[in-house]
């Protein structure tokens, strides 16, 4: 090719790129979301982002103020029965899909129906498991049409408990539980969350949606409290690299980022001063032990020595220093109506407990001479190798721990977590569904997929048992925090240090409220007209 | 030609037949799955969701279905993305990256003929020194060094063009990435231009037509551009090659939905059928880049002959 005729393909191909995507003179909301979701279909969703861009467009029986507070949502009350098993919602009549249609108690058990089919294989089906028959229909044993949700008449739902399960209405929060456009279902199958296709009941609808890019919202105009919207379109921006993220920030193409680069976060602070919002968030950051093999097998002794030796205010304040909490229990502190119990040697100071932890190394048969050597594994990431790297001179330091430190791709670490049989030590977190302590000490029963430790203790499991039959939240609260003390004096974790959300948030933006659950529903905010 | 063309065409179908085997393998070899997360699933959900997506066979059997998919031109749907097929992931992303490396390279061959092309004339001279260092300088710093550079200076502080992709439209927020797709290829032309047109300055047949009494100008553009230019097109295979690599961290860096990005999430998320549905779509491409390279060469230099 000649220079001047790449010259002139190339200039064409500049002016064909003008045509550009058309204006949006609406008020828009920008926001960053660090990947896109994996489908916008509410049954069939699984990530936190997924779930951030549903609870714009849909709507669940009940949804949670700016400041993370329960309210009613597409239902505007409900009764509860004495033994706390049967729950009777009552929906708004005046409740409105985006094309107009209103929405039904039938919708809802479509939906829920539809969560628990095996056929569409939806990751979040445990998640009602409390409902009558949702375990059987999980497993196949029954049909969907047994699930314990029934419309009574068409803007009355009832929901049937096998046992009382005082979070379901937080649960009913959730996107899985929302509900399905049946019309929708019919003509388009499980393909029907496409845009130009998707209907849904929430104050935004879906515009376009481009993978990789772009998320684009409207409002929705037939939603039944749509005169309370004040923003007319959001969009949702993808953006993997945090950095890339913050770059759009400081450019002005941004009014809200999902988090902020662990990197420049003192940096951030210093020159955004309060438009950075830094809140706790409902997600503890643990070390595991492989109780599966030795040597942490049978050996409390060593696995407490092992948690003592771990200096957290350190490490929250000078290694990840953005406002964490230095966690001392399993269950966070915020979560509603419980109290974590803290681990015996919270109170102790700094030497005491170091020496306390020498004791124990020592009794667990360590010692100078014959020091442990550990593996420890985390997942590739900045922060983790900075964690990783702190905890292994604090174990040398204290105890004389001779720690090998191995980074491994996210997959590759998951995967020898759940074959415990390479892994010693391995960093993971968990993050809560709902704000209750549920959400996480269920993580550590003995038959629980996600208990990664192995941890297996009869007397725990019973405890939860007899907090999960209870109806009573008083006792029900009880028993949790026993079961907690319990779990916490055999030390199958280290929890490290309690997540808190980080965001910036532009001057422009009204209506932000921070909360344990880090949820900002776009129809809460505002835009000032100054932008 | 015609025999040599189709030649090389039926050779070409073992090669992507392995290249698809030695990936699909791989994918699979790579430990963890698609749908596997810290929030591990109970038993008969993870059931439920491999038989979904026929996970629950033997690999062979998986590859068999694959490849019988393949063939009528399914690509399957994506893991990642559940409401698309592959197919429609490479067919929107495809023209994107197909643009910016187009642009990339359109630029690169331009500018770095040009400047190769001055360097050569003014051989020795400041102007030479000067070029070749910007070439030195340009081969050596990496894409993900340039990009974000350039970002902070021409998009936070100057603010004179777009930080990144999604929501802005026009022709600038092509800028930054294509310059700093083309900003290496430009440095490795100019160089490449640079050897080969001084080479081809000293040989006789441009003594014959400078004796004849051209202008200098029209030597170069008659005479001397078109031999200067035969290893700047060998290049072009690697510059596809490269300005492709360089695509998925320019891609990432800018948030562009081009198939580069597609590729590193697609490998980190295990999502088996979009990569193995990317690497078919650039081993056919690059088989049928080099294809078209070789018969090319020919049109250009007579002395190649094809059997």
């Amino acid at each position: 090719m000649k220079p001047h005729r790449a010259l002139l393909l190339f200039v064409v191909l500049v002016l064909s790129g003008c045509s550009g995507d058309g204006a949006a003179p609406l008020a828009t909301l920008e926001r960053g979301l660090p990947s896109d979701p994996e489908t916008l279909d509410p049954q069939k969703a699984r990530s936190t982002q997924a779930a951030e861009v549903l609870r714009d467009i849909g709507e669940g029986l009940l949804g949670y103020t700016a400041n993370g507070e329960l309210v009613p949502a597409a239902a505007a009350g409900w009764e509860i029965s004495e033994d706390g098993l049967s729950y009777t919602f009552h929906l708004r009549p005046e409740a409105r899909w985006s094309n107009g249609d209103p929405v039904t108690a039938g919708d809802f058990v479509l939906g829920m129906r539809r969560l628990v089919d095996p056929a569409t294989a939806a990751f979040y089906a445990q998640m009602i498991g409390a409902i009558d028959n949702a375990a059987a229909i999980v497993t196949g044993e029954q049909p969907p049409e047994a699930l314990g949700v029934t419309a009574v008449d068409p803007h009355t739902l009832r929901v049937e408990l096998t046992r009382p399960t005082p979070y379901l209405l937080a649960l009913l929060t959730h996107p899985s539980t929302f509900p399905v456009h049946p019309g929708s279902l019919e003509t388009h199958g499980d393909a029907f969350a496409r845009p130009g296709r998707l209907v849904s009941n929430g104050a935004y609808r879906l515009d376009a949606w481009v993978p990789g890019s772009l998320v684009s919202l409207r409002r929705n105009e037939h939603y039944w409290n749509n005169g309370a919207t004040a923003i007319d379109a959001v969009n949702y921006h993808v953006l993997v690299q945090d950095t890339s993220e913050l770059n759009r920030y400081r450019a002005g193409e941004l009014h809200i980022t999902s988090t902020v680069p662990p990197d420049s976060f003192a940096q951030v602070r210093a020159e955004y001063g309060d438009q950075l919002r830094v809140a706790p968030y409902l997600g503890v950051y643990y070390y595991g032990f492989n109780l599966a093999k030795p040597p942490f097998r049978d050996n409390p002794r060593l696995r407490q020595a092992l948690s003592m030796a771990v200096d957290r205010e350190q490490l929250a304040l000078s290694v990840t220093g953005r406002g964490e909490a230095p966690a001392y229990s399993w269950v966070p502190a915020g979560v509603q109506n419980y109290e974590p119990p803290l681990m015996s040697f919270s109170a102790l100071s700094k030497a005491d407990r170091e020496t306390l932890a020498r004791r124990l190394y020592k009794e667990a048969g360590y010692g100078e001479d014959n020091p442990l050597r550990v593996e420890v594994r985390y997942n590739t990431s900045d922060t983790n190798r900075k964690i990783a790297v702190a905890i292994q001179s604090m174990w040398a330091e204290v105890l004389g721990v001779e720690a090998t430190l191995i980074n491994e791709e996210f997959q590759v670490l998951l995967a020898n977590m759940r074959d415990a049989e390479v892994t010693q030590v391995f960093r993971s977190s968990w993050l809560g569904d709902y704000n209750d302590a549920h959400t996480f000490l269920s993580v550590l029963l003995a038959d629980s997929p996600a208990n990664m430790p192995r941890y297996a203790n009869r007397e725990f499991d019973s405890l939860m048992l007899r907090a999960a039959e209870q109806v009573d939240l008083v006792r029900r609260r009880l028993y949790l925090e026993e079961a907690e003390r319990i779990m916490l004096a055999d030390h199958p974790v280290i929890p490290l240090y309690f997540f808190v959300s980080k965001h910036l948030v532009s001057p422009v933006v009204s209506g932000w409220g921070d909360n344990v659950l880090d949820y900002h529903y776009s129809q809460h905010l505002g835009l000032s007209a100054q932008q | 030609m015609l025999r040599y063309t189709l030649l090389r065409i039926a050779g070409a179908i073992p090669t992507l037949l392995i290249v698809i085997a030695l990936a699909f393998l791989m994918v699979h070899a790579a430990p963890g799955g698609p749908f596997d997360d810290e929030r591990v699933l109970p038993a008969d959900v993870e059931a439920n969701i491999a038989k979904a997506y026929h996970l629950d066979e033997p690999l062979p059997q998986q590859f068999v279905r694959y490849l019988g998919k393949l063939l009528q031109g399914d690509l399957g749907p994506s893991y990642r993305y559940r409401d698309y097929t592959v197919a429609e992931l490479i067919g929107a992303a495809f023209p994107l990256s197909l643009k910016l490396g187009a642009m990339a390279m359109g630029l690169a061959l331009v500018l770095g003929v040009a400047a190769g092309t001055a360097a050569a004339l003014n051989r020795n001279t400041a102007l030479d020194r000067v070029v070749m260092a910007f070439a030195m300088t340009g081969i050596s710093i990496p894409v993900f060094v340039i990009a974000p550079l350039l970002v902070l200076l021409l998009a936070v502080k100057l603010q004179w063009l777009p930080a990144g992709w999604s929501g802005t439209s026009g022709a600038t927020r092509y800028l930054l990435p294509v310059v700093t797709l083309a900003l290496p290829q430009i440095a490795y032309i100019a160089r490449l231009t640079r050897a080969s047109m001084i080479d081809v300055l000293g040989q006789d047949f441009i003594r014959t037509a400078r004796a004849q009494g051209l202008g200098g100008a029209t030597v170069i553009r008659l005479h001397a551009l078109k031999p200067a230019m035969l290893p700047v097109l060998s290049y072009l295979g690697p510059a596809v090659a490269a300005i492709l690599t360089g695509s998925v961290v320019v891609e990432e860096i800018f948030g562009i939905p081009g198939l580069g990005q597609f590729f590193v999430r697609g490998a980190l998320n295990r999502d088996y059928t979009l990569v193995l549905g990317i690497v078919v779509f650039y081993a056919t491409l690059v088989v049928a880049f080099n294809l078209v390279v070789d018969v090319l060469y020919g049109v250009i230099d007579p002395r190649v002959r094809y059997r």
